[in-house]
C-alpha cells in the first residue's frame, strides 16, 4: 500500500478583494519528494504557501497533512502540524544571534540562559547532521544571504518539521551557494523530509525535483513527472502559449556614431575613482551590451550618462557635447538632449512604488505640454495615455489607477519600458532590464528592445545575465574595475572568454 | 564645595532622577517593542493626578499610587487600540494622549476640588515618606560614609528605591528571559515573530501596559514623593526629557540610569545654584534651569553619536508575503 500524501490540497480557493489569487486549486505531495511549483510572477504560488503556513487563511476548501485533515489558522498550527517555510525575504532578527533566532517562539523555558544552552547543543547536532556550517554565536547582519538562509533551514528543522517550503531561495544566491542548497536539499530528501520548492526558474525545477506543477493564474493547470518533461515544454505550460528562450533578430545594420565617449572618469565620495577612462561608442541602430560582474564601473558609467552623477571626460551626443557636471547636466538635460534611461533599480529609481501608475508615467516628463493646460497638469490627458502604453505594453492589470507597488516585477518594468521607449529617445540606457522578471516578460522585454534597434535608435545595456547580453548585443564591452577590459561579437566569442575577461583577464586575443 | 554641598547636590540628584528613570524605562519597554510613545509625558500627568486625588480623598498614598498606575494604563490601553489595533499613527497617538492628559487633569481636578485645579495639600499617610535605612544612625560618626550612607542613599521614599530597582530588573527581563527575546523581537522585526507561531499584538500589549505600570510610578512620584498635591502640568516636560534620556541611552536600560541621573543632576544644580559665575559672567538663574532642556535639545540634534532606533519601530504590523 501506497502511503498517504505528506500533503494534500483539495479545491482551495483565496481571494483578495475582486483578485482571485488561488483558484480551485488540488495538489498531492508524496512523502520523501521534492515537489517543484513554478508559475509566473503573480500566478498564486505564494499565496498557496502562505494558506499552508497559515499566514492567510483560505476562503473554502480543505488541507490534509499526512492522509488527515488539518486545520491550519496561524503559523503556530502549521509548525505543529510539522510544516516548516523559508520565505522569499528572510524571517530573521538582523542584530540577534543565529541560537536566538532558531529558538525565538521554540524556547522551552520562561528564562534564557538554560533554554539558549540547551538550544546550542541541538542546534549543533542538527547543524552537523544536515552539514550545515553556522556559528551559532554569530549574528545574522554579519552572515552571507547563503547562510541567513541555512538559520531559517536550521530553524525549521529545529521545529522538526518533516514538509518545508522553500519559496525562490535561489533568487538572492550566487551560483555557488545555490549549488551547495541543492546539496542540503537532497540531504535532506534522504532523511525522508517532503520539500516543496516555488520558482520560477526552469533549470531549478529539472535539476532538483521529482515532480513539478504548474500554475497560471491563480489556477493549478498540470502537475507532471520532471523526468517526462523538458524546460521549454514547461515554459509553454507555464505562460500558456509557446514561448521563445532565446532571443529572435535580424543582423544588425549599425548607421552612424550616436553616442561617443572618451576617457570618461567618476571619483566617489571616497575619494575611489570608480570610472578609470572609458572610450566606447554605440552607434545608431545597434545594441552595445556590457558585460561585467556588478560592482565594476556599470552603474556609475549608467549614472553619468543618464545625468544622476559627476564625471570628467568627453562624451558627444550626435555630434554635440554633453556637459557632465554642474548645470545642464542633470537627468533632466539628458532627457532634453535625447538620452532616456532605464535605470537597474527600477523600486529605487525607476519608479515611486505608493504611487499609481498613471502617475509614475508622468515622470520626467510631466512638463511635456500634452500633459499640461497652462500652469495646471492634465491628469486626464496623462492617464488616457498612460492606458494606451499599458495596452501597446501589455501591461497586467490593466488598470492606470492601480499602486506601482500592486504590479509583479515583470509589469513593473513594461511601466518604465513604456515611459522610456516612447519618449523616442536617440539613445536608450538599460540596465538589468530582465531582474526579476519572470519568462513571458522578458521575452516581450527583449523583443522591444530590439524593435528600437531595428528602428534605427542607439542602444546601451548593462547587465550581469550572460545570457542576455550574448542573445541581445549586437557588440559586447566587457567591464572590470572601473575599465573596458575589451570588445567581442557575440558570435565569435562565449562565455567562458566573457567570464575571464570579466575577472580582469585579457581573454584570448581578438 | 565641601563635601556637604556635593551630598545636597547628589541626593537631590537621585530624587529627580526617579521620575525621569521611570518614564525613561517605561518608554524602553514600549519602544523595544516597536511602539513609539511620545505620550509619555501625558502619562505621567494623569497618574500624578489621580494618584494624588485617590491619595486626598482616602488618605493612603498606596491607594493613590494604584490610581495612579490605573489611570496611566487607561490611557496606554488607549495608545495600543490606536496603535496596535487600529494601527495608526504612534506619533499622533502620543500627541493626543498628551493633549487628553493636560486637559483632563485640570478639568477634574476644579470639579473634584476647586482649589483652581489643584488637588489640596497631601500630608502623613497621604504621602511617601522618607525610609531611614538601616545603621544610619549608627554609621552617622564615620568620616564620609557615614554622611554618605545616611544622607545620600538613606532617607528617600520607597519609590526612589524601586526606581533604582527597576534598572537591573529590566535589564534580567529583556535579556534574560523569554518574554524579554520576544518582546526584542517584535521591536526589531514583527515578521519572524509571527512567523515564529508568536502573537506580535498581544507581545505588543503587553509592552504598551507594562509602560503605562512605570509610567503611573513616575506620576505618582511626582505629586506624593517628590511634591505633596498636584499642580497644573507638574510633569514639566518630563516625559519628553526622558525620551530624550532614552535615546541618549540607546535603548539601553544601565545606559538609561546613566543618562536619568545626568539629567537629574543638571537639574538638582540648577535648583541649587540660582545664579552661577563662570570667568567673570554671571549666569542668570534662567540659565541654569533652561539646562537640562538645552542638554536634551544638544542630544537629540545627534551629539551623541549614531543611535539605531528598535528596527520596525513606529510601524504598525501588517502581514505580509
Amino acid at each position: 500500500m501506497t502511503p498517504p500524501p505528506a500533503i494534500e490540497l483539495r479545491r482551495i480557493c483565496k481571494s483578495f478583494g475582486p483578485v482571485q489569487a488561488n483558484k480551485d486549486i488540488s495538489l498531492k505531495v508524496m512523502p520523501g519528494t521534492i515537489h517543484g511549483i513554478i508559475g509566473e510572477n503573480g500566478a498564486g504560488k505564494s499565496t498557496l504557501m502562505s494558506i499552508l503556513y497559515g499566514f492567510y487563511k483560505a476562503d473554502s476548501g480543505e488541507i490534509l497533512i499526512g492522509g488527515r485533515e488539518t486545520q491550519i489558522p496561524d503559523s503556530q498550527a502549521a509548525i505543529k502540524a510539522g510544516i516548516g517555510m523559508v520565505f522569499q525575504h528572510f524571517k530573521l532578527v538582523e542584530n540577534f544571534s543565529v541560537l536566538e533566532n532558531v529558538v525565538l517562539g521554540a524556547e522551552d523555558g520562561s528564562f534564557l540562559r538554560p533554554t539558549l544552552a540547551r538550544a546550542r547543543k541541538h542546534l549543533t547536532d542538527l547543524a552537523r547532521d544536515y552539514e550545515m556550517n553556522v556559528d551559532p554565536d554569530a549574528k545574522i547582519e554579519d552572515l552571507s544571504v547563503g547562510h541567513q538562509q541555512r538559520v531559517e533551514i536550521l530553524k525549521a528543522l529545529y521545529r522538526e518539521a518533516n514538509i518545508l517550503i522553500l519559496d525562490e531561495p535561489t533568487g538572492v544566491l550566487t551560483p555557488a551557494e545555490a549549488d551547495h542548497l541543492f546539496r542540503i536539499l537532497r540531504g535532506l530528501k534522504a532523511e525522508g523530509k517532503t520539500i516543496i520548492l516555488i520558482t520560477h526558474k526552469l533549470r531549478e525545477i529539472m535539476e532538483i525535483t521529482d515532480t513539478v506543477s504548474v500554475m497560471r493564474r491563480g489556477e493549478m493547470t498540470d502537475t507532471v513527472k520532471t523526468a517526462e518533461t523538458s524546460p521549454q515544454d514547461l515554459a509553454e505550460r507555464m505562460v500558456g502559449r509557446k514561448v521563445l528562450l532565446r532571443v529572435d533578430k535580424a543582423p544588425a545594420r549599425p548607421g552612424k556614431t550616436v553616442l561617443e565617449v572618451k576617457d570618461l572618469r567618476v571619483t566617489d565620495g571616497q575619494g575611489v575613482e570608480r570610472l578609470r577612462g572609458i572610450d566606447l561608442t554605440v552607434r545608431a541602430g545597434e545594441i552595445l551590451g556590457i558585460a561585467g560582474v556588478a560592482g565594476n564601473g556599470q552603474s556609475d558609467l549608467l549614472d553619468v550618462l543618464g545625468g544622476i552623477r559627476a564625471a570628467t571626460g568627453a562624451v558627444t551626443l550626435n555630434d554635440a557635447a554633453l556637459s557632465l557636471s554642474g548645470p545642464g547636466s542633470d537627468a533632466r538635460a539628458r532627457r532634453r538632449a535625447g538620452i532616456t534611461h532605464v535605470p537597474e533599480d527600477r523600486h529605487r529609481l525607476g519608479l515611486i512604488l505608493d504611487f499609481k501608475a498613471w502617475e509614475n508615467t508622468g515622470f520626467g516628463y510631466q512638463d511635456l505640454p500634452k500633459y499640461c493646460q497652462g500652469l495646471m497638469m492634465d491628469n486626464r490627458a496623462l492617464r488616457e495615455d498612460t492606458d494606451a502604453k499599458m495596452a501597446r505594453f501589455d501591461v497586467r492589470p490593466h488598470d492606470p489607477n492601480l499602486a506601482a507597488k500592486n504590479f509583479s516585477g515583470g509589469n513593473q518594468q513594461k511601466i518604465v519600458l513604456a515611459r522610456e521607449i516612447e519618449a523616442d529617445p536617440d539613445l536608450l540606457l538599460i540596465g538589468q532590464p530582465t531582474r526579476g522578471v519572470d519568462i513571458g516578460a522578458i521575452e516581450f522585454i527583449h523583443q522591444r528592445i530590439v524593435e528600437l534597434r531595428d528602428a534605427g535608435k542607439a542602444i546601451l545595456l548593462v547587465s550581469v545575465e550572460l545570457d542576455e547580453i550574448l542573445s541581445l548585443s549586437d557588440r559586447i564591452a566587457v567591464m572590470f574595475d572601473g575599465r573596458i577590459m575589451g570588445e567581442r561579437l557575440p558570435g565569435q566569442t562565449d562565455e567562458t572568454e566573457l567570464g575571464l575577461m570579466m575577472a580582469g583577464m585579457e581573454g584570448r586575443a581578438a | 564645595m565641601d563635601l556637604n554641598t556635593v551630598l545636597l547636590i547628589l541626593d537631590s540628584t537621585l530624587r529627580l532622577a526617579t521620575p525621569l528613570l521611570f518614564a525613561c524605562l517605561a518608554g524602553l519597554f514600549s519602544e523595544r517593542a516597536g511602539v513609539f510613545d511620545i505620550g509619555l509625558e501625558g502619562k505621567m500627568l494623569i497618574a500624578a493626578f489621580f494618584s494624588a486625588a485617590a491619595a486626598a480623598l482616602t488618605g493612603n498614598v498606596w491607594l493613590g499610587l494604584m490610581a495612579g498606575c490605573a489611570a496611566s494604563m487607561v490611557l496606554s490601553a488607549i495608545h495600543g487600540l490606536a496603535s496596535i489595533t487600529f494601527r495608526g499613527n504612534q506619533l499622533i497617538s502620543g500627541v493626543a494622549i498628551n493633549f487628553l492628559a493636560t486637559g483632563l487633569t485640570v478639568l477634574i481636578a476644579q470639579d473634584w476640588f476647586a482649589q483652581g485645579g489643584r488637588t489640596p495639600q497631601l500630608e502623613g499617610g497621604a504621602r511617601f515618606q522618607p525610609i531611614t535605612l538601616p545603621f544610619a544612625e549608627a554609621l552617622s560618626g564615620v568620616p564620609v560614609l557615614g554622611p554618605v550612607y545616611g544622607d545620600l542613599l538613606s532617607g528617600h521614599t520607597i519609590l526612589v528605591y524601586l526606581g533604582f530597582l527597576a534598572v537591573p530588573a529590566t535589564w534580567y527581563v529583556l535579556f534574560r528571559t523569554r518574554f524579554g527575546l520576544r518582546l526584542r523581537a517584535v521591536g526589531e522585526n514583527p515578521g519572524a515573530v509571527d512567523t515564529a507561531g508568536v502573537s506580535v499584538t498581544g507581545l505588543r500589549y503587553a509592552a504598551v501596559m507594562i509602560c503605562g505600570l512605570l509610567c503611573g510610578f513616575a506620576g505618582s512620584y511626582l505629586s506624593t514623593g517628590l511634591a505633596a498635591g498636584f499642580v497644573k502640568d507638574m510633569s514639566a516636560g518630563r516625559g519628553f526629557i526622558a525620551l530624550a534620556a532614552l535615546i541618549f541611552a540607546k535603548w539601553r536600560p544601565w545606559s538609561a540610569l546613566g543618562a536619568c541621573l545626568l539629567f537629574g543632576l543638571l537639574d538638582a544644580l540648577g535648583n541649587r545654584f540660582q545664579s552661577i559665575e563662570i570667568a567673570g559672567i554671571a549666569l542668570p538663574v534662567q540659565f541654569m534651569q533652561a539646562l537640562p532642556y538645552i542638554l536634551t535639545v544638544v542630544i537629540l540634534a545627534g551629539f551623541v553619536g549614531k543611535a539605531i532606533p528598535p528596527r520596525a519601530g513606529g510601524t504598525p504590523y501588517v502581514k505580509e508575503r
